[in-house]
C-alpha cells in the first residue's frame, strides 16, 4: 500500500512539474497533465479500496525540519473513502479535461492549468489523508490557493476578477476559524499530531468542546457552503473552467465534510450534548431548503449548479445532525446509520454533481454561454451528452432507484426513527426536518425538470444551440464514467453499505451492516423489514418489466401502428422559439408563492410604435431577486471594515521615517508589557 | 415463486382494471349530480381501445423523451400501485420499497411528464409543466409527514405492516385523533396529487385552469392511452392507500383463494365508495384559483403536523 501511495503522489508530482517543463506544445502538455492526473486517480480508486478493506490503517510519518510540522499520514477507512470519491472524480474528470482543454489550447497556458489541476487534486488528496494539524493547514491553505488560481483562468473578465477575490477572502475568514480550532486541541495536547488531538493529555474542558465544535463549523462550514456562509459558491464555481468547477463542487466542498466528521466524531470522541446536532440539522435543513429555492431562480447552468452544491451539502449535514443528535443519547445504531446515509450522499453527490457540470462544460463548449434560455433542442443534436445529463438530474432529483434516492431515503428513514428519542421536543423537529426534506427533493425536481427541459428539448433558442454539435469522445467518455458510477451505486447498496459500515463503526463503535441489509442484501432495511424496507434492484426490475407490459398492451390493443409526424399546433401560427415556455416563466408561480424570501423586482419598459401606444414595438424585461445574505449579512460588515480602515487611514502616511517610529514605539510598548 | 407471481400477476391485473372503473364512475357520479344521464360507467374502457387504435400523431420538434414518458409513467405509476397492499395485506413484493419509495415513484413519472410538456415546444405544454411542478412541490411536504403520522401510529413506514397490524386490530383504533387528521390531511394530499377539483380540473381543457391537461395536451393515439391509464392506476393509488391504511378490513390477510377473493370484492366497494365521495366532492366545490392552493395545501400540512403533536401527546 505505501508503494501504491508513493506511486499516486509522484504521478500528481509529476502531472505538476512535466506540463511546466515543455512549453509551447499545448497538444502534449494536455494529454500528460491529464493522463498523469487520470493515472493517479486510477491508483487512488485502488489505493482507497484496499485501505477501506484492510484491517490497519497505513501510517506513514516523515519528519521535517520545521518546528511542529510533520508530515505525516493516516489512510483508515474514512480518509479512504475521501480518497476513493476524490480519485473517482478525477479519474473520470481528468478524461474529460482530454478533450475539453482542446479550446483553452492556445489561448490558455497549457502548462500553468495543467499543473494547477495536479496540484489542485493531489492538494485535495493530501487534506483527507493528512494525519497532523500544522500539515493538514498547510495542504488546507494550499488546497485555497491552487483552486484560487484556476478560478480565475479566464481573469481578463472583471466578473471573474471579482468571483476569485470573493472565493480569496471567504476561503481565509474560513481558515481563520479552522487554525484557532486546531489551537483550543493544541492547547491541552500539546502537539499537532491528530493522534495527541484524539487523546489529549488532559481533557478539553466543557467551554473549550463547545467552542471548537462552533469555530469548526464555522470554518469548514465556509468551504462546505453552509447557509449564510454560501455566497461565495454561486461566485467561484461558474467562473472556473468546468472540468474544475465539477472538482470544486462535486469533490472539494467534500473534504470540508471529511473535516467535520473528524473533529466530532474522532476528536472529540463523538461525545457531546444534543444541542450540537441540532444545530447541525437546522444548518443542514435550512441550507438544503434555501439552496435549492435559489437554484430555481438560477438561469446561468453553472449558477443553478452550484446553488444546488449548498443544497445537497445541507443533506448531508441533515443525516450527520440527527446521527449527531442520537449519538448524544446513547442510540447508537441510529447514530451509525445516520452517519452512513450522510456519507452515502457524499459520494453520490460527488458524482453526479461532477457529471452534471461536465454536462454543463460540453454545453458551455459548443453554444459558448451558460444562460439557459439560449440553449433548447440539444437532446437532438447532443444526444450522449443530453442522455448522460438526464441521469444526473434524475439522480440529483433523488428519483428511484438512482444512487441519490438510496441515499435520500437512507436520510428519510433516519429522521423518522426520531420517536425513539426521549425529547418531545426533537420528537417533533426531526419529522419537520423530514418535511423540509421533503419539500427540498420535490424543487430539486422541479429545478432539474427546469434545466433538462429548457435547455435539451423543444426547439433551439438561439443560433449557437442550432448548430450544436457532439462533444468529443474523451469528453463523452469522461461523462459515461460518471453516469455509470451514478448507477452502480444506485443499484448495489449492498456492496456500498458494507463499505461504509467500515467507516462508522470505528467512529460511533457499533457495526450496523447486518441490521440495515436484509434478504440477503437485497433490500435495505434499517432496524427491520417489518419497520422499512427499499431494493432498489427490485424496484429497476419492475420499472423495467412495466415498461414492457406497457409495450405489449399497446401493441396487444392497437397492433403495430406507425406514428405520423407533424409540426406542433401553434393556434394556426407557425410554432416559434419565441413561443416556447422560458426558463424564467417557468420557475414564475414558485417565485409568487415564495415571494417573501425572493423579494423580486421586476422591471418591464416598452417602447411603442410612434404612430399608436397601443402596439409594442420592443420590450425589456428584468428580474431581480434580491440577495438577502450580501445585503443584509455581508454588506454591514464590508461597510465597516471600510469605515474602520477609512478612519485609520491618516497614520498610513507613506513616509518611511513614521513607520520606523511607528515600529520602534511598538518594541518599547511590547518591552514594557513582557516586563 | 411461481406463487408470488401469480399474485403479483393477480394485483397488477386488478389493477389495471379496476382504474378506468373508478375513472367511469366518478365521471357518472358528477353527471347524476349535474342532472345529467352522463356515459356509462364502463366508458373509459372503450375510450382506451379507441385511443390504442388510433394512429399516434408526434411533433416533428420532439425528442425520444416525448415518446418515452407513456411507458415511464406507466411503469412508475403500477410500480408504485404493486407497492400498496390491494386486496392481500402481505405481497411478494412489499420488501421493494415502503411509503417513501411510493411517494418518490409517484414523482418519478411526474418529473417525465413535466418534461414531455415541455418537449413539444407549444406555450400550453410549459404552462402545465409549470403548473403541475408547483402544485407537486407543495403536496410534498404535507404527504410525508400525514404518512410519518400514519407510520407512527403503526410503528412501520412499511405499507404492508401498517395495513396488516390495521386489519388485525393491533393497537390501532386506539388513538382515533391523530389518525383521522392524517386521514384528512392525506385525502387533500390525494386531490391534489391525481388533479381534482378543488386544484385541477380535469374536465377541462381551457387555457386558463388546465394543469395536467396541458402537459399532457401534445399526445394523442396510444401514447395518450398510456397517459390516461397511467392516470386512472394513479387516481386508484391513492384511493388504495386511503382505503386499506384507514380501513383495511375485510383485506386478505392470509393467501387462500377464498379470503383472496373476498378481499377484492371488500376493496371494490371500498375504492367505489371513495370514487362516489370524490365525485360528489367535485360537484361541490369550485376549483380553486391556482395561487389559493397554497392555502388548501398548507391546512393539510398543518393537519398533519397536528396528528404528530396529538400523537405525542395521547401517548404521553
Amino acid at each position: 500500500m505505501t508503494t501504491l501511495l508513493l506511486a499516486l503522489l509522484g504521478c500528481y508530482a509529476a502531472g505538476i512539474f512535466l506540463p511546466l517543463c515543455l512549453p509551447g506544445r499545448p497538444r502534449i502538455q494536455n494529454v500528460i497533465a491529464n493522463g498523469l492526473a487520470g493515472a493517479a486517480g486510477l491508483l487512488g480508486v485502488i489505493l482507497s479500496l484496499m485501505g477501506l478493506l484492510s484491517a490497519q490503517p497505513l501510517l506513514l510519518s516523515v519528519p521535517s525540519t520545521l518546528p511542529f510540522l510533520t508530515f505525516a499520514i493516516q489512510i483508515d477507512p474514512l480518509a479512504a473513502f475521501f480518497v476513493l470519491t476524490i480519485s473517482l472524480a478525477g479519474l473520470a474528470v481528468s478524461i474529460f479535461a482530454l478533450g475539453y482543454l482542446v479550446e483553452y489550447s492556445g489561448r490558455r497556458s497549457m502548462g500553468a492549468l495543467g499543473a494547477l489541476y495536479n496540484g489542485f487534486l493531489l492538494s485535495m488528496t493530501l487534506v483527507v489523508i493528512a494525519d497532523d494539524g500544522f500539515f493538514f493547514l498547510v495542504v488546507w491553505e494550499l488546497m485555497s490557493l491552487v483552486s484560487y488560481f484556476l478560478v480565475v483562468t479566464e481573469h481578463e473578465k472583471a466578473e471573474v476578477r471579482y468571483a476569485g477575490f470573493f472565493y480569496l477572502i471567504m476561503m481565509h475568514v474560513g481558515t481563520a476559524f479552522i487554525i484557532l480550532t486546531f489551537l483550543i486541541f493544541f492547547q491541552e495536547a500539546g502537539s499537532f499530531s491528530f493522534e495527541a488531538f484524539r487523546h489529549p493529555e488532559q481533557p478539553l474542558p466543557e467551554g473549550m468542546r463547545t467552542f471548537a465544535f462552533l469555530l469548526a463549523l464555522i470554518g469548514f462550514g465556509t468551504k462546505a457552503g453552509i447557509v449564510p456562509l454560501h455566497v461565495w459558491l454561486p461566485y467561484a464555481h461558474p467562473a472556473a473552467p468546468s472540468h474544475i468547477s465539477a472538482l470544486m463542487s462535486g469533490v472539494m466542498i467534500k473534504t470540508a465534510i471529511y473535516a467535520l466528521i473528524r473533529v466530532y466524531f474522532d476528536f472529540l470522541g463523538g461525545q457531546f450534548p444534543w444541542w450540537w446536532g441540532f444545530v447541525i440539522l437546522v444548518v443542514g435543513a435550512v441550507s438544503a431548503l434555501l439552496g435549492v429555492l435559489y437554484a430555481l431562480m438560477e438561469h446561468d447552468l453553472k449558477s443553478l449548479l452550484a446553488y444546488h452544491s449548498v443544497e445537497n451539502i445541507g443533506i448531508i449535514l441533515l443525516g450527520i445532525g440527527a446521527g449527531m443528535i442520537f449519538q448524544a443519547f446513547g442510540l447508537k445504531d441510529f447514530a451509525a446509520l445516520g452517519l452512513l446515509a450522510g456519507l452515502y450522499h457524499t459520494i453520490n453527490h460527488a458524482m453526479f454533481k461532477a457529471l452534471l457540470f461536465l454536462g454543463a462544460g460540453a454545453l458551455l463548449s459548443v453554444t459558448h454561454t451558460r444562460n439557459m434560455e439560449e440553449y433548447g433542442g440539444l437532446l437532438r443534436r447532443m444526444p450522449w451528452t443530453g442522455f448522460f445529463f438526464l441521469i444526473g438530474a434524475v439522480s440529483i432529483a433523488a428519483l428511484p432507484p438512482t444512487n441519490g434516492f438510496v441515499s435520500e431515503w437512507l436520510v428519510f428513514q433516519t429522521l423518522f426513527l426520531s420517536f425513539h428519542l426521549p425529547a418531545l421536543f426533537l420528537k417533533l423537529m426531526l419529522p419537520i426536518a423530514a418535511a423540509m426534506l421533503a419539500l427540498t427533493g420535490v424543487l430539486a425536481l422541479a429545478c432539474f425538470a427546469k434545466a433538462f427541459g429548457i435547455s435539451f428539448l423543444a426547439q433551439p433558442r438561439s443560433g449557437h444551440a442550432r448548430h450544436a454539435e457532439e462533444v468529443s469522445p474523451a469528453m463523452r467518455i469522461g461523462m459515461a464514467a460518471l453516469a455509470g458510477v451514478c448507477v452502480v451505486l444506485g443499484l448495489a447498496p449492498m456492496v456500498v453499505v458494507p463499505w461504509l459500515d467500515r467507516i462508522t463503526e470505528p467512529l460511533i463503535g457499533a457495526s450496523i451492516q447486518g441490521k440495515v441489509l436484509a434478504l440477503d442484501g437485497w433490500a435495505l432495511a434499517p432496524v427491520n423489514v417489518e419497520f422499512s424496507s427499499l431494493s432498489t434492484p427490485a424496484l429497476a426490475l419492475m420499472l423495467a418489466g412495466l415498461a414492457a407490459l406497457g409495450l405489449v398492451l399497446a401493441w396487444l390493443f392497437g397492433g403495430r401502428i406507425t406514428a405520423r409526424y407533424y409540426k406542433t399546433w401553434g393556434c394556426g401560427l407557425n410554432l416559434t422559439p419565441r413561443m416556447e415556455y422560458t426558463a424564467i416563466g417557468f420557475v414564475q408561480p414558485i417565485k409568487r408563492v415564495f415571494s417573501t424570501l425572493y423579494r423580486p423586482t421586476v422591471k418591464l419598459e416598452t417602447e411603442f410604435i410612434e404612430e399608436s401606444r397601443y402596439f409594442a414595438k420592443r420590450r425589456w424585461f428584468e428580474f431581480h431577486i434580491e440577495p438577502v445574505f450580501q445585503r443584509y449579512l455581508y454588506d454591514p460588515v464590508v461597510a465597516f471594515f471600510s469605515t474602520m480602515a477609512d478612519r485609520l487611514r491618516f497614520i498610513q502616511s507613506g513616509s518611511l521615517h513614521l513607520y520606523l517610529t511607528y515600529i520602534f514605539v511598538t518594541l518599547v510598548l511590547l518591552l514594557l508589557i513582557a516586563m | 415463486m411461481l406463487h408470488a407471481l401469480l399474485l403479483v400477476g393477480v394485483q397488477t391485473i386488478v389493477l389495471l382494471v379496476v382504474a378506468p372503473f373508478v375513472v367511469g364512475l366518478i365521471r357518472k357520479v358528477k353527471a347524476r349530480l349535474q342532472c345529467r344521464r352522463g356515459a356509462g360507467v364502463f366508458q373509459p374502457y372503450a375510450d382506451l381501445a379507441k385511443l390504442f387504435r388510433k394512429q399516434p400523431v408526434v411533433s416533428t420538434t420532439t425528442s425520444w423523451i416525448f415518446t418515452a414518458t407513456p411507458y415511464i409513467l406507466f411503469a412508475s405509476t403500477l410500480a408504485a400501485g404493486l407497492l400498496v397492499p390491494v386486496f392481500a395485506s402481505k405481497m411478494p413484493l412489499n420488501f421493494a420499497g415502503n411509503i417513501i419509495a411510493l411517494v418518490y415513484l409517484l414523482a418519478l413519472g411526474t418529473f417525465f411528464l413535466i418534461l414531455a410538456g415541455l418537449d413539444a415546444g407549444s406555450a400550453f405544454g410549459g404552462m402545465g409543466s409549470s403548473r403541475e411542478a408547483i402544485v407537486a412541490s407543495l403536496t410534498e411536504p404535507a404527504m410525508i409527514l400525514s404518512i410519518f403520522a400514519i407510520a407512527l401510529t403503526a410503528g412501520s413506514t412499511n405499507l404492508s405492516t401498517i395495513v396488516h397490524k390495521t386489519a388485525l386490530l393491533e393497537g390501532i383504533v386506539t388513538d382515533p385523533a391523530p389518525h383521522l387528521m392524517a386521514l384528512a390531511a392525506l385525502f387533500i394530499v390525494a386531490l391534489a396529487e391525481t388533479g381534482r377539483v378543488p386544484v385541477d380540473n380535469p374536465a377541462t381543457h381551457l387555457e386558463l385552469t388546465m394543469i395536467h391537461e396541458a402537459m399532457v395536451l401534445e399526445y394523442s393515439g396510444r401514447y395518450l392511452a398510456l397517459v390516461e391509464w397511467a392516470a386512472g392506476i394513479k387516481l386508484l393509488v391513492f384511493l388504495t392507500l386511503i382505503a386499506n391504511v384507514f380501513a383495511p378490513w375485510g383485506i386478505a390477510t392470509t393467501h387462500t383463494p377464498a379470503a383472496i377473493g373476498i378481499g377484492i370484492l371488500v376493496y371494490l366497494v371500498k375504492v367505489s365508495g371513495l370514487a362516489v365521495l370524490i365525485g360528489t366532492i367535485e360537484s361541490m366545490f369550485a376549483k380553486l384559483r391556482l395561487f389559493r392552493v397554497t392555502d388548501l395545501l398548507g391546512v393539510a400540512f398543518i393537519l398533519a403536523l397536528l396528528a404528530l403533536v396529538f400523537f405525542y401527546i395521547l401517548r404521553g
